[in-house]
């Protein structure tokens, strides 16, 4: 358990190393994380203008207090790890990973925590800016707050568990842009980055409830939003817990049948 | 005349490149396609709460999301890879077999890269595009239809100084691919009118990323949105900075020094 301590006070300094070496990527990235769920900010405070005001349960200050924590709760569970790994496979990185004595998830952890403690203040500083321009309307109950911290928690685990598992995709196959796209197409839609789910047709939101889409960004969103009751809340969380556990379980498997093919193409 | 000689050349060498592996091209429709249905399926979403979306009609957006394609398969085909291509040979030396060549070096390395497979966004924007001036019927006249036109050539002539004269930062810092990778996250948000944004918003997509000039204007012209001022503006900034990209490429070739030789 020490190793495993060390392991990441070490991934910590070197993240935190390289991300103050490449504040020009640091910029770019945000750049990218801010202006998408912006460009959906204004397009529904649009809709939502014409329509008298508001778009079925949200008003133009939902909208906005709606997609500026999408843009920091989807910025705390974000990972890139499905980049990654196709290049380490392709450069055959990923057989340094394997020689050493712990699984090469918690480097990636480490790193993609380390990273966050950098861009979360940042992102934190940019919400209240465009909060400045945009007025977003947000009245939370203390119930809520309890309970959106864990549900922040299991989201961030969900979405890296699965994306980490889809990663691995990458053993089988050196093409893995078309498989990402796809995914985050799914991401897209289902899990509220696009609109609110409350905003679809109910196939959709039924889609979503059941897969681990809105369990990854949008529920923590809706919990601070105040529209979930306290036996949704509850569901959710739930929700959350069975897809860590899936999550977990699939990695395992995956990991053991990707090293097995795994060849170090190119080394 | 020596242009599209060039192009065509490269072009072929391309084709030829990629033709060994076919899969490239159903990977890249499969990527093409979803992209569309992201595209579309958003409008349908959108356009389900409300009749029109700061002024503009569904079929307006669509012509809009036509142009996008069309813009950014051009961009996708040859000016991205190219500069790409353009700055890894600065950093690296390998400029020089450019340079000694014949042709004029600019119009060589503008060029002489290609993702062909880009093409079927091309295409694709070109479908859309009929599709959308189809519904839009009557609205659309000769008059439109040329403002249209200029104002496609106005923009593709800016996006590609735009992009010349970030590439050529490269002569001075050897790292400039990130900026490129500003544009292509700003792009993004021409998929939607620019006239919906706040200024600030607006500004940074009209002068500093030259987005609105590669999407929204042309769409503006398609849908009649265009003043005959925008339009003259439209042109004298393409020829300036068509100008002004060349002298800044010449001041910078001054300084390449050749790493390899």
């Amino acid at each position: 358990m020490n190793g495993i301590r060390e392991l990441y006070a070490q991934q910590f300094k070197t993240t935190f190393a390289s991300m103050l070496q490449y504040r020009a990527s640091l910029v770019i990235w945000m750049i990218g994380h801010v202006l998408e769920p912006l460009v959906y900010l204004v397009v529904w405070s649009t809709v939502s203008n014409s329509g008298g005001g508001s778009v079925g349960s949200f008003t133009i200050g939902d909208f906005a207090a709606y997609f500026l924590l999408m843009m920091l709760v989807n910025n705390v569970t974000y990972t890139w790890i499905m980049y990654e790994y196709e290049y380490r496979v392709r450069e055959g990185n990923l057989s340094f990973a394997l020689l050493r004595p712990v699984h090469p998830i918690h480097s990636d952890i480490a790193d993609n925590i380390s990273s966050k403690l950098i861009t979360l203040p940042l992102m934190l500083i940019i919400a209240v800016i465009l909060g400045w321009f945009f007025h977003p309307t947000l009245t939370v109950t203390p119930w809520a707050i309890a309970v959106f911290l864990p549900a922040l928690v299991l989201a961030f685990l969900v979405r890296f568990f699965l994306e980490w598992t889809l990663a691995l995709s990458a053993f089988w196959t050196t093409r893995v842009a078309a498989i990402n796209q796809t995914y985050f197409v799914m991401v897209l839609f289902l899990s509220g980055q696009m609109a609110p789910l409350a905003l679809f047709p109910s196939p959709v939101r039924v889609a979503a409830a059941i897969l681990p889409f809105r369990w990854m960004i949008s529920f923590p969103v809706e919990l601070l939003l105040g529209r979930l009751t306290p036996a949704e809340a509850l569901t959710g969380i739930l929700a959350q817990i069975v897809w860590v556990m899936i999550g977990s379980v699939l990695l395992r498997i995956v990991w053991r049948a990707g090293v097995r093919v795994y060849s170090a193409v190119g080394a | 005349m020596n242009i599209l000689r060039l192009f065509r050349a490269y072009f072929r060498i391309s084709l030829m490149g990629e033709a060994a592996y076919r899969i490239n091209f159903f990977i890249q429709l499969f990527q093409s396609l979803l992209e569309l249905a992201t595209s579309l399926t958003g409008l349908t979403v959108v356009f389900s709460y409300t009749g029109t979306l700061g002024g503009w009609r569904p079929d307006e957006v669509l012509a809009l999301v036509g142009v996008y394609f069309l813009v950014g398969g051009l961009i996708g085909l040859v000016i991205q890879p190219a500069m790409e291509e353009f700055i890894d040979s600065v950093r690296e030396g390998t400029l020089d077999f450019t340079l000694t060549k014949p042709e004029d070096a600019q119009l060589l390395i503008s060029i002489r890269m290609m993702d062909v497979w880009r093409l079927i966004d091309i295409v694709m924007g070109v479908g859309v595009l009929t599709v959308a001036l189809i519904r839009l019927g009557e609205h659309v006249g000769a008059a439109e239809a040329a403002a249209f036109g200029l104002m496609l050539l106005a923009g593709g002539i800016i996006i590609y100084s735009f992009w010349l004269m970030l590439a050529t930062l490269s002569f001075w810092f050897v790292r400039a691919e990130n900026i490129l990778q500003v544009f292509q996250s700003m792009y993004e948000a021409g998929r939607w009118p620019i006239s919906l944004y706040p200024a600030w918003l607006r500004f940074a997509l009209t002068f500093i990323v030259p987005v609105a000039f590669a999407v929204t204007v042309p769409a503006e012209a398609l849908t009649g949105r265009l003043g005959g001022l925008t339009i003259l503006g439209a042109v004298a900034l393409a020829a300036g900075l068509l100008v002004i990209s060349r002298a800044f490429w010449k001041i910078g070739l001054r300084q390449y020094s050749g790493a390899s030789a």
